[in-house]
């Protein structure tokens, strides 16, 4: 049993349920309690679609589970049948359904039905999300692909897209545009657009592009194992990555590297003088493994940030993130508490979060800025704009949404130099957010109030960073440093005082350790 | 006594035949009531036994309220648990010292089934008990059922609050009580008009802190807040305290009808009755007409959601001006809903209980100016050109009683005021 206040990924069918919901064609039956069809929500109202997932739910209840819910499965599974004339039907169970041990899917393959019936078996007290639409993809297309012959142009399958994705609807778009460019047209995009026939001819691309290996590398292993197609490794997310992707299509297909830079902003707005600023600032990093992994890299080699920590909570995704910290000197954290993230990011101190929404969620009761980089995101995470994560008009969102949350070059100078203004404070905040800024922590200011956290009734004992004492007139002089630099002089004197063995921090030790830190 | 509200000439919805159709259930758990009823009570904390599911249930429905501080959580059963590897019993325990140690501020905590702990049959009043006993007197530990196998949504506030009827101390003095977590602003305007007719004393449940002193006995008469109470209701008889039925306070005539069935029993004057309700009956009024304009004649078909569609449909229909196509609710209650029957002139379908795609292909043919329906089904219906008012709201919205009915009638209103303000073709 285990204590859990938000979690970062839902149970594994509705990890199913983004792969149908992002399919046409292709109707999902499952075996759920009444209630479980919340779900829905998540892609009527934080999708905003404009249609019901392709799902029918059998709703047993407590009078259903003395009698016949195995009939009531079969009913709802002819009914959907009946009603929605699907192509191929998914049929599986919630994690009460799976209590109660009905076999939908061996019930289902005895109905008899004209279609393809593809059983799930989605453990729910083992798994989650990710796992659940991962396996379900790798079900449909083990169902339907078959060999075939290639495509005469050179084409690829796009993989891994699904519903109530994190800006896979743009960067399909992307992703295409990149192929496009070197002359590789895109055969079937999968799960998100394809329908169960569209799966069946996904054996004549010549490879695959892994877009998320979250979802869809099971189906890239199994492909390449069967249909003889390799797939890509690397995440086109960043500048970088992207001119590595182009170079690993190009190893992939034989067709000369080719990349159209007319579009590519960031090379230079992070060149330009304004962003001088930016050099240094502490970022920490949280999200799924792919998306942590290469936020990671642009945020070092593409924006200057210093990374001072990283995680994921996707365990499947621990190793190659765990080398990645290695290889920038960190520890990763790998977990799926979320307190356990606040209490590490409380610790770290970061003047940025790049993460989920809990992580905009933590910053917020921290006063730390947050830019999204991974689900699980929110309604506003789904913006009407285009603004793919991926490709070359990837990187320029990438640029503003990073740089959007944080106090800009000038304002922080004047900031610093007229730290005592009525108005003009540091607890109002980048002036450009009106009034939403990021609630600075201190003294009557608007910052949430931390006695009822959540984050009391966690098992660890809090990371306190040192056992040093401020002296009042240390403390007062720490107050008029702005408060995106605060955490970090705060934590800086700490160690500088700590590593000596002063147990006092006067104000000349804050100057000191200023003295000592400085770049 | 004030003018009560006219029965319709041609008959009621009360002998109405009930449509039951069975199939899909769209509609929320039990467990959604906690997004409201952990505000609402300070002291207590809820802790669902259940799976990732329930979890991600709760911040989903939650959605905007992502960033409230949580005074909920769940105990998400592992393998372990069912596998008999480990005594889910103890491993409840060990979650909760660690729970109570870290927030000495609660005061009740609610041990919460859902589905798997239903069908696994964990035994959670076995556990309340135990814990009730370990953690005696600074915390009393209760518990209640949110499955989805058991419950619907806003049931879930039933279950809650009949689990808290039995341990109420006797208390037999003649009291009111009234029945339903209201938000705070919309309770003191209740408790202020039945007050200055002399009513007193006046007790709430639930009380936002567990001392508050509440008892309950043979001189306690209650009036039910919200529709959906009928195992509170049922509880609170067995304790020996006799229910007031009414219509439900939405709009100025339930409002008047539910005051005046309270009135009645404390034997108000007809005049003191008047003088307090006057003004503020006049406000209701002319809130609703200035709101309601757009509604008249426009027509309404109910999904079942809320469990607040019956006392609804009769305040569109009768205070509004709208026609209702179909009422439906998860599960009809005469007893409790049967002066609100009364009152919705017969014509609309009543339906209990839903077979959504059914009830879907009859929205689809009505046509309907305005359909009030759950999250899940509200934007594929707005794509079908159907006007949609999301049923979540009315929860979480202060609807009930005079100063709010302008704005009850405001949340039907809007969506309609959108659909002709928007101009979105081009302008030739």
């Amino acid at each position: 049993m285990k204590l859990t206040v938000w979690t970062y990924e839902g149970p594994p069918h509705v990890g199913a349920m983004r792969v149908a919901t992002g399919m046409t064609g292709l109707h999902y039956v499952l075996h759920a309690p009444q209630g479980d069809t919340y779900a829905d929500l998540l892609f009527t109202m934080i999708e905003r679609r404009n249609h019901r997932p392709p799902v029918t739910y059998t709703t047993f209840q407590a009078r259903d589970l003395g009698a016949d819910t195995a009939n009531l499965f079969k009913t709802a599974a002819q009914d959907a049948y009946d009603r929605f004339k699907p192509e191929a039907i998914i049929v599986g169970a919630s994690c009460t359904a799976e209590l109660i041990q009905d076999d939908p899917g061996g019930m289902a393959e005895t109905m008899g039905l004209p279609v393809p019936v593809i059983p799930l078996e989605l453990p729910s007290y083992q798994r989650k999300e990710n796992f659940g639409a991962d396996e379900t993809f790798f079900q449909i297309v083990k169902a339907l692909a078959k060999p075939m012959d290639r495509t005469k142009q050179i084409t690829a399958n796009l993989i891994g897209p699904t519903a109530l994705g994190f800006r896979h609807r743009d960067d399909i778009q992307e992703v295409t545009a990149l192929l496009s460019d070197m002359g590789i047209s895109v055969n079937v995009v999968a799960p998100m657009t394809s329908s169960p026939s569209d799966i069946a001819r996904m054996g004549a691309a010549h490879f695959n592009v892994l877009m998320y290996p979250e979802t869809a590398e099971s189906a890239a292993r199994w492909m390449e194992r069967e249909l003889g197609q390799s797939y890509t490794k690397i995440v086109p997310i960043g500048v970088g990555a992207t001119r590595d992707f182009v170079n690993e299509m190009a190893a992939l297909t034989g067709v000369a590297p080719y990349m159209d830079e007319t579009r590519l902003r960031l090379p230079w707005y992070s060149k330009s003088v304004d962003s001088t600023y930016l050099t240094g600032k502490r970022v920490f990093v949280f999200g799924d493994g792919s998306h942590v992994l290469a936020a990671a890299r642009v945020a070092q080699d593409e924006m200057g940030f210093e990374v001072v920590g990283m995680g994921c909570y996707n365990r499947e995704m621990a190793r190659p993130v765990r080398a990645k910290a290695k290889e920038m000197g960190l520890e990763a954290t790998i977990t799926d508490d979320y307190l356990e993230v606040e209490r590490v990011i409380e610790a770290l101190q970061p003047e940025m979060i790049l993460g989920t929404q809990m992580e905009r969620h933590i910053g917020k009761r921290l006063g730390i800025p947050c830019a999204v980089i991974s689900a699980p995101v929110h309604v506003q995470d789904f913006p009407a704009r285009y603004s793919p994560q991926m490709g070359i008009e990837g990187a320029n969102v990438l640029f503003d949404t990073w740089v959007h949350p944080l106090v800009m070059g000038l304002e922080e100078h004047l900031l610093h130099m007229f730290r005592d203004d009525f108005e003009f404070h540091d607890a109002a905040g980048p002036s450009h957010h009106g009034g939403h800024a990021p609630a600075a922590s201190v003294e009557g200011g608007p910052a949430p109030q931390p006695a009822a956290s959540p984050r009391d009734i966690s098992s660890q004992e809090k990371i306190t960073g040192s056992d040093v004492i401020w002296l009042d007139d240390a403390e007062k002089e720490l107050k008029k440093i702005p408060f995106f630099v605060r955490g970090k002089a705060r934590r800086n004197t700490e160690n500088y005082a700590a590593e000596r063995g002063v147990a006092q921090i006067s104000i000349d030790t804050l100057y000191e350790a200023k003295a000592h830190y400085a770049r | 006594m004030t003018e009560l509200p006219r029965l319709p000439a041609a008959g009621g919805c009360r002998e109405t035949p009930i449509l039951k159709q069975r199939g899909q259930r769209e509609v929320f758990c039990g467990l959604t009531g906690i997004i409201w009823l952990h505000r609402k009570m300070q002291d207590a904390f809820f802790l669902v036994i259940g799976s990732r599911t329930c979890a991600h249930l709760l911040q989903s429905a939650a959605g905007v309220m992502i960033f409230a501080e949580p005074r909920f959580g769940t105990a998400i059963l592992e393998e372990t648990d069912l596998a008999g590897l480990a005594d889910a019993q103890d491993e409840l325990d060990k979650v909760v010292d660690e729970l109570l140690a870290r927030r000495p501020d609660i005061k009740q905590l609610f041990l919460v089934g859902s589905c798997p702990s239903e069908v696994i049959k964990l035994d959670l009043a076995k556990a309340a008990e135990r814990m009730t006993q370990r953690h005696a007197p600074s915390v009393r530990v209760l518990n209640f059922s949110g499955s989805g196998i058991e419950t619907t949504f806003t049931q879930g506030e039933d279950a809650c609050l009949a689990s808290m009827v039995p341990v109420l101390p006797d208390d037999d003095q003649r009291q009111l009580l009234l029945v339903g977590a209201l938000p705070d602003v919309v309770e003191e305007q209740a408790i202020g008009l039945l007050e200055a007719m002399g009513i007193g004393p006046i007790k709430v449940l639930p009380a936002p802190r567990a001392s508050d002193d509440l008892g309950v006995g043979s001189g306690t008469v209650y009036a039910l807040t919200q529709p959906f109470l009928g195992d509170t209701h049922d509880a609170l008889t067995r304790r020996g305290a006799r229910h007031l039925p009414a219509p439900f306070p939405f709009g100025e005539e339930g409002t008047t009808a539910w005051l005046a069935a309270i009135a009645t029993e404390f034997g108000v004057s007809p005049e003191l009755f008047e003088k307090v309700t006057a003004a503020p009956r006049a406000r209701a009024r002319k809130a609703i007409g200035q709101a309601a304009e757009v509604l008249h004649n426009k027509s309404v078909f109910f999904f079942p959601d809320s469990q607040l569609e019956i006392p609804l449909a009769r305040f569109l229909t009768r205070e509004c001006g709208m026609q209702a196509i179909e009422v439906s609710a998860p599960f009809i209650h005469k007893g409790i809903v049967g002066p609100d029957l009364d009152l919705l002139a017969e014509g609309p379908t009543i339906s209990e209980g839903q077979d959504v795609d059914k009830q879907l292909d009859r929205a689809k043919d009505a046509r309907p100016d305005l359909t009030v329906c759950g999250l899940g089904l509200a934007n594929p219906l707005e794509a079908e050109g159907l006007a949609t008012k999301w049923a979540i709201e009315l929860v979480f919205t202060p609807v009930h009683f005079y100063e709010q009915a302008g704005d009850l009638a405001g949340l039907f209103s809007r969506p309609l005021r959108r659909h002709s303000l928007l101009k979105l073709e081009a302008a030739e």
